[in-house]
């Protein structure tokens, strides 16, 4: 499953994909996010599945725009740590 | 005298609460009885599974207290057909308020209960759901079974929703059941508002009925802005065929309209309620979890 968590604000929408197929539930993007917005645990949009896997924190999900924000500089961008830290490439953005 | 004063303020924003049960059902006769009780910002429905086919359902709104209208709204399902919480094997929330139903053995998110809900209402065809409700929009992929396969859900905000239209209702005077077809009684379609956000959109509506406006086009107005901003949500996830509405908004032929004309493409329509779509398959994931073996029923004290 692709999961998509994003906000919008002056400049467009922005997202957050985790891909939960790719996913091993290894939390390095737990350690990794400097504002902790990821959790690893059963994958509540899935509830037929036993696997675990990572999400944004329900309580984060409103807060994207302010916890995501000091991670897209506008130039030299350096690849986002989540991203950067997610060996099996399960974590995309879309900024 | 104001209206107000002279008792007759009249509730616009109010659309009809109701409960049903199916005559053909005899739940007694089956085998896994399962309940799913949606608590939404604005509406909550609770509804009750029998062997895999709809049994029984109520639709109301949410109140300031939460638990207590997931009991209602249960209690209100099970009005009428001899049942009691006893009779269930297994009971989920989904919804805002999921978190907070004490008498269900499980929360499971809407996201995955509004796309099984709409693959039993519109049938196995559905790839794309929209779950329109009172407070956010979720665009919502799914396979033949219901089960997800990408979703995009974005930071709350009532904008182009359920609950921005009651205000628009309120304003103009107009029953939340008449604001679409009514929008869609204009000759020329009027530029859209230029923001979705309800208390812009309503200050901007306001000066447009000052400078003249008739309520139809101020409508009009406001369902074609809210349509731009759900298409413009859809692109992101892309809108495979087939395309199914779920929750309050579906109703509401203003918008379903326009955003039929923007994407080019038939919505699917059903016979069933679309309010109740999370609910649905909040006690359809019940059926498949007590098959499952996973059913978990909370002792009932």
């Amino acid at each position: 499953m692709k999961a998509n968590y994003g906000y919008r604000d002056g400049s467009g929408d922005y997202f957050i994909e985790i891909d939960t197929d790719l996913c091993d539930g290894c939390a390095d993007c737990v350690a990794a996010c400097p504002a902790s917005i990821f959790e690893v645990g059963e994958d509540e949009n899935d509830p037929l599945s036993d696997d675990e896997v990572a999400s944004v924190k329900a309580d984060g999900r409103k807060s994207l725009e302010y916890d995501c924000g000091p991670c897209k500089p506008v130039r030299d961008r350096p690849e986002l740590p989540c991203v950067a830290s997610c060996k099996p490439g399960a974590i995309s953005h879309s900024w | 005298m104001s209206a107000q004063a002279s008792g007759e303020k009249k509730e616009f924003w109010r659309w009809k609460e109701y409960n049903w049960k199916s005559d053909e059902i005899d739940w007694r006769k089956g085998k896994i009885i399962t309940a799913g009780v949606d608590v939404g910002s604005v509406s909550s429905q609770a509804v009750i599974v029998v062997d895999d086919e709809l049994y029984a359902f109520s639709n109301q709104r949410t109140g300031s207290n939460s638990p207590g209208s997931a009991g209602k709204a249960m209690m209100w399902a099970l009005e009428g057909t001899g049942m009691t919480m006893d009779d269930l094997h297994y009971a989920i929330a989904t919804g805002y308020g999921r978190v907070n139903v004490p008498f269900t053995d499980r929360a499971i998110t809407e996201i995955a209960c509004h796309g099984r809900g709409a693959n039993y209402m519109y049938g196995g065809t559905v790839r794309t759901v929209l779950d329109m409700g009172g407070q956010d929009c979720k665009a919502i992929h799914t396979d033949a079974r219901g089960k997800v396969t990408r979703f995009l859900m974005n930071d709350k905000c009532a904008a182009g929703t359920g609950r921005g239209m009651e205000v628009f209702a309120d304003l103009l005077g107009v029953s939340i059941e008449e604001v679409g077809d009514m929008s869609l009684e204009v000759e020329k379609e009027p530029p859209p508002v230029s923001s979705t956000c309800v208390v812009f959109a309503k200050s901007e509506a306001t000066s447009l009925l000052r400078s003249g406006w008739d309520k139809e086009m101020v409508l009009a107005a406001y369902c074609s802005a809210m349509a731009h901003r759900i298409v413009s949500l859809l692109e992101r996830i892309g809108v495979e065929k087939d395309f199914a509405i779920t929750g309050g908004i579906a109703k509401n032929r203003g918008i379903t309209r326009r955003l039929e004309k923007e994407l080019g493409l038939e919505i699917l329509d059903t016979r069933y309620d679309t309010q109740i779509a999370g609910a649905l398959g909040a006690a359809l994931f019940g059926q498949a979890l007590v098959k499952k073996g996973k059913g978990r029923k909370k002792s009932l004290a």
